[in-house]
């Protein structure tokens, strides 16, 4: 196990080199900084000046080597347009965007896995007809759609829930935390419903399309069998196995849920760190988009080997030797 | 004709109301789309048919409403009806063009890589990795970021960059499967060439999974397109979007303004719809192992 770890770190520390190749090269051969940095009227000079303090008349290898040198430092440089380091930026948008994301998961994972073992064990009723056609729905409707109708109806129709910001928050060491205020549980609800959406949907479906399968092995007839009562026989038997493909699904769709929580901050302007990648890409803030991108894969790397690891514990057979 | 109608898929088919129902649907929006022109009761991009003077008007049944604008207009005097008409155009060109150009790509990258395997195969599946680990909408909505310029030809190609990896993972599986058949070898010791054996004889049979991944896509790429033109990296402001729409509707809801969010809404929700009920169908009726 954990040589299987210690070679998934150096498979993920060679994507992210990869990944900060990639930003260079991207940034260096599209739009020029410079321009960005000096703005649109400055004299040659003022460019030549801007171009010289931020080492862009170097050569190309030079930059990039102290653009990797920066980058394993933890060091993304300055934004262009507040001149405070990237990273410190993102940083500090990160608790709003982790609160959201963690509380939609649980919001998807919870509802999705128990809509799911409701549909499959009681599959011809009513109830399931009407999640199986919310699922479809859910899978049907995307993201931003989903906020702005819940907007439209719980901020705007029926005004009980507010629909911008984090509320109240209260700042533990570095962490800001809106979770320990009633006012900051009542702004995250409409984001993380909007964010639970479509991975509710394909959970409730996976969870059922699992189900099915199993409920019909023989190991279930035998625990049913040998008199144990129907939900020792659901929840601890037939659901240990479905666990597996859905803990994978929802560790593998994590990138998608960073996309998806670009698209909810925006709706509402949740102080995250979608919403600021948003607005540097509108600015053309290269820096913050470098960290960004960079911050998200090691999110998302950890992630996936966290997952593969949860995989052995929920399924003995596996052994990653 | 008659011998199609009789076949035992249209028969699958045409006892399955909900796939009639999807299939009715798209076909309806297809309609619409190609012959907008002669449909949408005004072109609203076209700066001599708008008169700003109307804009903010609430469907014509309602008070206020003129009959000329049935679903009302936007803040800049576009009918509803005629934008919504015009950005079924968008949302097609895109879906389409994205679903035949990363398949094509992903169709022959994955069987080379599943027929020779070593290195090509190695690289495609460390980039299917990378791809499903981020996400076709991150990458997207991060390369359009970057690019310059912005335009449907744009959106397409952001999307292609990420999308083709899904096409090549589901055909490898099912060559590296089918490669090993007898009537493969059979084929390969009765001296028949590379090329004529992958696609004379195993792509055939290694094509339905991928139509079933080709029609699921379809209402993903759909979706991902009204998402980028929402969060403006998508279509410019000059070409129609319904999620475009949307986004300047959403400046609307809190005065009260439904209509530019709703109908736009509704009809990209009864488009997915549609293609998702049809793709259910399929993939019951050609059952590959998802």
């Amino acid at each position: 196990m954990a040589t299987y770890i210690i070679r998934r770190l150096l498979q993920g520390i060679i994507v992210l080199l990869a990944v900060s190749t990639v930003c260079f090269v991207m940034f260096r051969y599209t739009g020029d900084p410079v321009l960005m940095l000096a703005g649109k009227y400055a004299t040659q000079e003022e460019r030549e000046h801007v171009r010289h303090v931020y080492g862009l008349d170097r050569p190309v290898h030079e930059q990039y080597i102290s653009f990797l040198g920066g980058v394993l430092q933890g060091d993304f440089g300055k934004s262009y347009v507040s001149q405070i380091d990237a990273l410190d930026m993102i940083l500090e948008r990160f608790p709003a965007t982790f609160e959201l994301a963690s509380t939609a998961i649980m919001i998807s994972f919870i509802f999705g896995v128990g809509l799911g073992v409701v549909v499959s064990v009681w599959p011809s009723g009513w109830l399931s007809r009407t999640i199986m056609a919310g699922s479809l729905f859910g899978i049907s409707i995307p993201t931003f759609l989903i906020g702005i109708l819940l907007v439209m109806f719980f901020s705007v129709y029926i005004e009980i829930f507010p629909s911008f910001g984090r509320g109240d928050t209260v700042q533990i060491g570095f962490w800001r935390t809106g979770l320990l205020t009633a006012s900051g549980w009542q702004h995250i609800l409409l984001p993380a419903l909007t964010l639970s959406g479509y991975q509710l949907a394909v959970l409730i479906r996976l969870t059922r399309a699992g189900m099915r399968e199993t409920l019909s092995e023989e190991y279930i007839k035998t625990a049913k069998a040998k008199g144990l009562s129907p939900a020792k026989v659901v929840l601890k038997h037939a659901l240990r196995n479905v666990m597996i493909p859905v803990v994978t699904i929802t560790g593998l769709s994590f990138g998608e849920l960073i996309a998806f929580s670009i698209v909810t901050e925006t709706i509402f302007q949740w102080p995250g760190m979608g919403n600021l990648l948003l607005t540097s890409i509108f600015e053309t803030d290269q820096p913050i988009i470098v960290t960004y991108i960079m911050l998200a894969a090691c999110i998302i790397l950890t992630i996936n080997i966290l997952v593969d690891v949860l995989y052995a514990f929920l399924n003995p057979r596996i052994r990653y030797d | 004709m008659r011998k199609i109608l009789s076949s035992r898929r249209m028969q699958s088919f045409l006892h399955d109301p909900s796939a009639v129902a999807g299939l009715s649907i798209l076909l309806f929006f297809l309609f619409c789309a190609i012959f907008a022109p002669f449909i949408a009761p005004m072109n609203p991009y076209d700066l001599l048919a708008v008169d700003l003077g109307n804009f903010l008007l609430p469907p014509s049944w309602m008070e206020g409403g003129m009959a000329q604008f049935p679903l009302g207009t936007d803040d800049q005097g576009r009918g509803i009806l005629s934008t919504i008409i015009y950005g079924l155009r968008t949302s097609i060109i895109v879906g389409v063009s994205v679903v035949t150009i990363a398949g094509l790509f992903g169709i022959i990258f994955g069987m080379l890589g599943a027929y020779y395997g070593g290195l090509l195969d190695a690289a495609i599946m460390r980039a299917a990795d990378t791809v499903f680990a981020f996400s076709t909408t991150l990458i997207a909505v991060l390369l359009l970021g970057v690019f310059e310029s912005r335009g449907v030809f744009t959106v397409i190609i952001a999307i292609c960059i990420a999308d083709w990896v899904k096409y090549a993972r589901t055909i490898r599986g099912s060559v590296l499967e089918i490669k090993g058949y007898p009537y493969v070898l059979a084929a390969k010791s009765s001296g028949a060439g590379d090329f004529r054996i992958l696609f004379r004889h195993i792509l055939p049979n290694a094509l339905p999974p991928v139509l079933v991944v080709m029609a699921v896509d379809m209402a993903v790429v759909i979706m991902l397109e009204a998402t980028l033109s929402f969060l403006g990296v998508g279509v410019p402001l000059t070409e129609p979007s319904l999620g475009m729409m949307i986004a300047i509707g959403k400046n609307y809801i809190y005065a009260g303004m439904w209509w530019m969010v709703i109908f736009p809404g509704a009809t990209l929700i009864a488009m997915v719809v549609g293609i998702n009920l049809f793709a259910d169908w399929l993939r019951e009726e050609l059952n590959p192992k998802l």
